[in-house]
């Protein structure tokens, strides 16, 4: 049953330096990288210990919980080095690359014949379980529990987010051999969120429940779409997952190879000449930053959009989920009478001397600078505006803040990710950090209820 | 070196100090933070606390300018030695050089004293507790020398003020924990404690006090009458209105009659309010509900009078059968409902609370006004009683989203 979702509270942050629609190939990554920390609450246990050498597609860890779910190398080579941190927790994994990549090879599939239990099983083998993630608590989804409905996002509204239409373009063998397959594992249907009048590469394929999506962002999150098409009761699961993700599954399925390779977006006002690039996930970030230059030393690298990514340093990696590299200046700097003058180069949601109103399709040069200081919750409902669930957003922030289970459960907690607290972080006059207290307050209740 | 390196490396030095809080409230001050994003989203809005405090502030700033002229204005005119305003807003006799410095003489000591003992309070708890100097008293500070007579001695305010602080905010953790608001809980205090200098007929003009003293000590002069517009209201005086009336609707609307320092410009009160709504700093919900309760339970007074239920003997007919729109001219109601109500932490937080909270406040407010003669004005103890009740309010209006989602649950497993 298809629906039209219309969302009209939400807010578009309008950034300068989008990517231009040109596709390069990145230069060659020495080393890749995976940070066991981007699967949310996997303990890694080492498969591939330093010196192994791996193929694209085999393990370098499973998870602690489950033996069965492994996490690929996204390329063959060598496993130079594991970093730990505090408490030998394991950082990092780096594969120094092969010049010849090769392959692992789990089999070419016909997908139309295997049955649920067969794919499930395929998945996890090769690797490519981590890309299903699962609401409630956002985290990789648990093979041993069936979802009532897979949702994926093919509309994207984040800020300086690629675009998918391009990004996806002559892809759709893959993604329809993917959704055929993750059809095979709820007993719902595979709801796909389509912008409206958008010519996306997901219309036509067959097995979806395809939705037109429009408005603000974030009307581009999942969490979003599936609080407007089937909002999550307690005790009922929903995977999500990626667009780009599902190449990768896809190819898989269909050759038998685990490439991942993908298209990712360099975007942000520090990139001198923002466009697209080839590479592959856990690639340096130099490797293509630097080919596109960057304006200045003071900048900061997001793996990711600039709501929801991750801080990782010049010379980090592209995540493990991450279709984007944004850079934008760091704002380490003071600004004189910055809370009472007249402001014009920055976004806001009020009209306090403030005039970003006045210019609704300014594209704004923002930094990272916090704007004020942290202070206790003072100003209310104006979470509520940029907030398009039927879900009470300071309440739920303060049920989390006071650990109280019972309350984050009545209010909504098993909606909810920490992506959908982005925009109401973005906003927040107290410069709270939504997303960290909404993580937390997921993770109590991960282990707590479960 | 410049002022900014150099304040960055004092910043460094007291870092981790006692002092700290109190020399960051000032650095803040004069610098937006070089503060950068940690976690989560990676930018962010341009408003803060500051700015949003700032905002409350400008839109208070016409009522206190008015408030100065008002106070020379009501001072000569009781003295007779100027006539009444008689031509429109920008009447000659009003916006004066002498009553500006009788203003200016009379009201910067209480905003002085509203700020300095306010903020000394404020930093000694920072200090105390290790937390930042919060913003919320930028506010309070400038409401309360609004809401005091013109006369009140400055160390009872002072007193007051100390014990707003403490008493309504700090003791609760500061800005943002607070249950009443601290503007009203000084208000309040006030009146409960020097209640012959709060209300009655010689406090609401400058010199009254004074110069009864002065008769009574034997000298022979007229005494000044400072008579509350509602103390006469209640006592049936036509004292707003057309033909002999003491003042005409117009003049209660631009504010040329006695009464608190900013609560008497109707008209000043509702450009704050359309600014607040503008810059979506005030909640208009709780504007417009507040407003829609006054005229209510004014119209059921009206109702009442009307259908004969209550004798013209009854010391409550003179306030019930004023016409039920004047209540929102007279006394502190509009400046109530504008600024004081409308206070994020202590109003209610959910956008269906806030229709609730505001229209009790309207009502409740015009329920002690003609109920209670003995305290003259309802708005400040209605706006503390539903800073009270705020939280109740929320909790049913929150219960009702949690319903929902219950009922969803049964429908799914049904």
């Amino acid at each position: 049953m298809s629906k039209d979702i219309r969302i009209r509270k939400g807010l578009d942050i309008k950034l300068v330096g989008e990517a231009e629609k040109v596709t390069s190939e990145a230069t060659k990554s020495n080393v890749y990288a995976i940070k066991p920390d981007d699967f949310h609450g996997i303990v890694p246990k080492v498969i591939a210990k330093q010196g192994t050498e791996v193929k694209a597609g085999e393990p370098l860890f499973h998870s602690k919980t489950n033996e069965n779910m492994l996490f690929p190398s996204p390329v063959s080579g060598e496993v130079v080095e594991i970093v730990r941190g505090a408490k030998r927790k394991i950082l990092t994994f780096k594969i120094l690359a092969d010049k010849e990549q090769q392959f692992a090879d789990f089999g070419a599939k016909d997908v139309k014949s295997m049955s649920g239990d067969e794919i499930k099983t395929h998945l996890l083998a090769s690797g490519c379980w981590p890309f299903i993630k699962q609401r409630p608590y956002d985290v990789i989804a648990n093979p041993d529990v069936a979802p009532k409905a897979i949702f994926i996002s093919a509309y994207s509204t984040a800020p300086l987010a690629a675009d998918l239409e391009y990004v996806l373009a002559g892809k759709e063998n893959e993604l329809q051999t993917a959704i055929t397959a993750l059809s095979k594992l709820t007993e719902g249907s595979v709801h796909v969120s389509i912008g409206k009048n958008e010519n996306s590469p997901f219309t036509g394929l067959d097995n979806i429940t395809s939705h037109n999506v429009s408005g603000p962002h974030p009307a581009g999150n999942v969490g979003v779409q599936i609080a407007k098409v089937d909002p999550i009761n307690k005790g009922e699961v929903v995977w999500v997952v990626n667009p780009h993700d599902l190449v990768i599954i896809g190819e898989l399925l269909l050759t038998g190879k685990f490439n991942s390779e993908r298209i990712i977006a360099l975007a942000g006002s520090s990139v001198k000449t923002p466009k697209y690039f080839k590479t592959r996930i856990g690639a340096e970030v130099s490797s293509v930053i630097y080919d596109s230059g960057v304006k200045d030393n003071n900048i900061r690298v997001i793996s990711g959009n600039v709501l929801t990514g991750d801080n990782v340093k010049p010379d980090g990696h592209l995540g493990f989920y991450h279709d984007m590299i944004t850079v934008i200046p760091e704002g380490n700097d003071y600004e004189f009478f910055g809370w009472n003058k007249p402001i014009f180069n920055k976004i806001s949601p009020s009209r306090a001397l403030t005039f970003s109103w006045l210019f609704p399709n300014k594209k704004y040069d923002l930094n990272t600078n916090t704007n004020g200081e942290h202070r206790a919750f003072v100003v209310t409902g104006n979470y509520e505006s940029v907030f398009p669930m039927d879900i009470y957003p300071l309440q739920i922030l303060k049920a989390c803040a006071v650990n109280d289970l019972d309350a984050m459960e009545q209010l909504g907690m098993y909606e909810v990710a920490p992506e959908d607290f982005a925009l109401t972080e973005f906003i927040c006059v107290s410069k709270q950090p939504h997303q960290q207290i909404i993580r937390e307050g997921l993770d109590l209740m991960l282990k707590e209820i479960g | 070196m410049s002022l900014k390196s150099k304040l960055h490396n004092l910043k460094l030095k007291y870092k981790g100090t006692k002092m700290a809080p109190a020399f960051n409230a000032i650095h803040t001050f004069l610098y937006l933070p070089d503060e950068t994003t940690h976690s989560g989203a990676h930018v962010r809005a341009a408003d803060d606390l500051k700015r949003t405090m700032n905002t409350v502030i400008m839109s208070l700033v016409p009522c206190l300018i008015f408030g100065m002229f008002n106070a020379g204005y009501q001072h000569h005119l009781a003295l007779g030695e100027i006539e009444a305003a008689s031509n429109g807003f920008f009447s000659s006799t009003f916006w004066t050089l002498d009553n500006l410095t009788i203003g200016l003489w009379k009201i910067l000591p209480l905003v002085i004293i509203s700020y300095g003992v306010g903020l000394a309070v404020e930093f000694l708890f920072a200090v105390i507790k290790g937390h930042e100097v919060e913003e919320g008293y930028l506010v309070t500070g400038m409401l309360v020398p609004l809401i005091v007579p013109v006369d009140t001695p400055l160390w009872m305010l002072a007193v007051a003020v100390i014990f707003g602080v403490v008493i309504g905010k700090e003791v609760f953790g500061g800005t943002g924990m607070n249950i009443l608001n601290p503007a009203l809980t000084i208000r309040a205090f006030l009146f409960f404690a020097y209640p012959t200098w709060m209300s009655g007929d010689k406090v609401w003009v400058h010199g009254a006090v004074e110069r009864a003293n002065e008769i009574a000590g034997g000298a022979q002069l007229d005494a000044i009458s400072g008579e509350t517009i509602l103390g006469g209201l209640a006592q049936g005086k036509n004292i707003i209105g057309s033909g002999d009336a003491t003042y005409s609707v117009m003049d209660a609307f631009y504010g040329f009659i006695p009464g608190s320092v900013g609560e008497t410009s109707a008209l000043l009160i509702l450009l704050g309010a359309a600014f607040l709504i503008f810059t979506k700093i005030g909640s208009w919900r709780i504007m417009l509900s507040a407003v829609i309760g006054t005229l209510v339970m004014g119209l059921i007074f009206n109702g009442v009078t009307n259908a004969g239920w209550i004798s013209e003997s009854s010391k409550f007919y003179a306030l019930m059968n004023l016409e039920f729109w004047k209540h929102l001219i007279v006394g502190g109601i509009a400046f109530g409902i504008v600024f004081m109500a409308t206070d994020p932490v202590t109003a209610s937080q959910t956008n269906k609370g806030k229709w609730i909270y505001g229209f009790l406040i309207g009502f409740i407010s015009i329920l002690i006004r003609v109920f209670n003669p003995a305290y003259p004005e309802g708005v400040f103890l209605a706006i503390l009683l539903m800073n009270v009740f705020a939280p109740t309010i929320d909790h049913y209006v929150v219960q009702g989203n949690v319903k929902k989602r219950m009922k969803r649950l049964k429908l799914k497993t049904a």
